[in-house]
């Protein structure tokens, strides 16, 4: 079974993020990492295709011909990867990052499609289904557990109110939440043979997409303002010195709660 | 008034059409000169006098979807709507599982993008407003190609006012087309327990975090919120943890809360919990770390432990 992993690498969410002043992009001028939610789909990637043969192959997108989240995903196990990078893909949206991302799934032919259910930086949670819908494939988005059964996916897909048991015939796209797996820690071994993995790297024009579906062009939205939300009045921090639960029961017997 | 025509796509459940779907339908009314609700589960004609109140002067209803996920047919029944000559100028799509399928595979099938995340609407539905950095910015977007506009709300971002409406008119449509995308089928539903009200809705919540220290812990929590009448919730870190079920979380994948009351315990206060929490009327928080970034939003914060802290608040609270 070939499964496919799409992993994001994303600016260090631990170090401070910024707009870009002029054309409101988020930053991504620095080194890049793994998006952590999407190290969940890489290990059920693994632990589902560790058959003979199988392989899980990484497709991400990312500026600069950034490699190091995708290092990370090989050194946990991957096969290989195709990256997109390309100038043109500046300032490109949801739809226009699936028209990508779907272009170069299908160059490997999965039996399996595996996304976080949102990104950290971009968390718009839509690609997952824009995905399926381009490949015309069926999808279960919100997997808290995956199962493979020969030609059928089971799922356990988060709701509202608890879960449904969701099945599903192959190939199909499921979006995974961090409940999934314990990803593993990579292994110095798998951090030595990560760095001699194929990575395939892709420009737009390679994917047959039309310039003018994606960047900012084929983004057809802008963001016209950036300004401070109105903060919340400091309120007064209190150390605790066995007077804490007081000072919590006056609080709300005030608001009239008790 | 910029738009003529604005759709809603309203999910309904047992009770009725859900509390966002209402909200919805409530701006909707400022931002269109006519409302239409897309409905689909077999019940929307049981539906429509809700929906009608809430402003939809029409429902359309895409009828019984059976077993299969609702994503794809209920794109599939959208899209053939428009396509055979109906004009949205905008829809309005709830930030929730479903409507963000809907959503999403939509976009591909009319080739419109879509903006998420929204937590405010100018008056005449043209820009949008955005939280960032756990509501410490507010962005301003809209889109500069053609409609329809796809927009994707979160949660408790407008008041549910009714508009004091007749039913809406229901017109049936043809039923969604099943084709290989929609071959995902629930077999079956699995309903957690809860006791007390719901997270959403309830007037105090009490959440607890990692700082709680074990599984074990969160029964302070759960007692605590029952003293006061509210519901218990979480972060993320305790719900991927496997402590508590995830109907229980708070934030950006979580639920949106805006209760009188918010009361952390032992949660650092990232942004993405922030952003599900910081509307809440009153915060309070207990962390052991002056400065953990939950105080930032707090109106009374208690640098101290939780084990010491709960307890004592709720033998007061039982002596009461
Ligand atoms: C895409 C994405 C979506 C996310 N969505 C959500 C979401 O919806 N909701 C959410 O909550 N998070 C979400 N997160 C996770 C978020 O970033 C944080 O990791 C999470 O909120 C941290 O949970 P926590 O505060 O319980 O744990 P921690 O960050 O580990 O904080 C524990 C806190 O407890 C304090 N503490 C420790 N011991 C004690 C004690 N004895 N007494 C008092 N205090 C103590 C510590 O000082 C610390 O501040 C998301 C992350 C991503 C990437
Ligand atoms: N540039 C990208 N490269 C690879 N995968 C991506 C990219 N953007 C989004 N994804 C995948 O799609 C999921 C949802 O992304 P988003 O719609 O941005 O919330 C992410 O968690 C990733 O798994």
């Amino acid at each position: 079974m070939n499964v496919v992993v799409c992993v994001k690498q994303i600016p260090d969410p631990a170090a401070p993020s910024a707009l870009d002043p002029v054309t409101h992009n988020l930053d991504r001028s620095g080194k890049l990492i793994l998006d952590d939610s999407d190290s969940y789909g890489v290990e059920m990637g693994l632990q589902l295709a560790s058959g003979d043969g199988d392989e899980v192959i990484l497709v991400s997108m990312a500026p600069g011909g950034e490699t190091s989240g995708l290092r990370t995903a090989l050194a946990m196990g991957a096969a290989r990867a195709i990256l997109v990078s390309d100038d043109a893909l500046s300032g490109t949206d949801s739809l226009g990052t699936a028209k990508v991302l779907a272009a170069a799934i299908s160059r490997a032919e999965p039996d399996l499609v595996l996304t976080a259910t949102e990104s950290t930086d971009g968390y718009t949670g839509t690609i997952p289904a824009q995905i399926a819908e381009l490949l015309g494939l069926p999808s279960v988005t919100f997997a808290k557990k995956i199962a493979v059964d020969g030609s059928t996916v089971r799922v356990e897909r988060q709701t509202e109110a608890g879960f449904d048991e969701v099945e599903c015939p192959l190939p199909a796209v499921v979006s995974v939440t961090a409940g999934v797996v314990e990803p593993r820690y990579p292994s110095f071994k798998g951090i030595m043979a990560a760095k001699s993995k194929p990575v395939d790297v892709l420009a737009v024009a390679d994917l047959g997409i039309e310039g003018g579906q994606v960047g900012s062009a084929g983004a057809r939205q802008e963001v016209t303002d950036v300004a401070d939300a109105e903060a919340r009045e400091g309120g007064e921090i209190v150390v605790d010195e066995g007077n804490g639960a007081e000072r919590i029961l006056a609080f709300l017997e005030e608001l009239k709660v008790i | 008034m910029a738009l003529d025509n604005v759709w809603v796509l309203a999910e309904t459940g047992e009770a009725g059409p859900t509390s966002l779907s209402l909200e919805l339908l409530t701006k909707a009314r400022t931002i269109g000169a006519s409302v239409t609700a897309v409905a689909w589960g077999g019940g929307a004609a049981e539906h429509a006098a809700v929906l009608g109140e809430y402003g939809a002067t029409k429902v359309y209803d895409l009828g019984d979807t059976g077993e299969a996920l609702p994503g794809a047919p209920v794109a599939s029944a959208m899209a053939a709507l428009v396509e055979g000559g109906e004009r949205p100028d905008a829809i309005l799509f709830p930030a929730s599982y479903d409507g963000r399928d809907v959503a999403g595979r939509l976009s591909v099938k009319l080739d419109r993008p879509v903006i998420t995340n929204i937590v405010g609407m100018s008056d005449d539905g043209l820009s949008t407003q955005h939280s960032l950095f756990g509501g410490s910015q507010t962005a301003t977007a809209r889109f500069t190609g053609e409609g329809p506009f796809l927009y994707v709300v979160r949660a408790k971002s407008f008041a549910a006012e009714s508009a004091g409406g007749g039913p809406a008119e229901v017109v049936q449509t043809a039923a969604p087309e099943a084709g290989p995308t929609a071959a995902a089928r629930v077999v079956s539903r699995h309903v957690e327990e809860r006791s007390g009200p719901k997270l959403d809705e309830a007037g105090v919540v009490v959440s607890g975090g990692r700082g709680l220290g074990s599984a074990d812990s969160y029964e302070l929590i759960e007692q605590l919120a029952k003293l006061l009448n509210g519901a218990p919730g979480a972060s993320r870190a305790i719900v991927d943890a496997g402590w508590v079920p995830y109907a229980r979380q708070v934030g950006q994948t979580g639920k949106t809360v805006k209760p009188n009351l918010y009361l952390a315990c032992g949660i650092s206060g990232a942004t993405q919990h922030l952003v599900g929490m910081k509307g809440s009327k009153h915060i309070v928080a207990v962390n052991k770390d002056q400065d953990a970034p939950i105080f930032s939003v707090a109106d009374l914060g208690i640098v101290g432990d939780v084990h010491k802290v709960l307890p004592a608040l709720i033998e007061a609270l039982k002596s009461r």
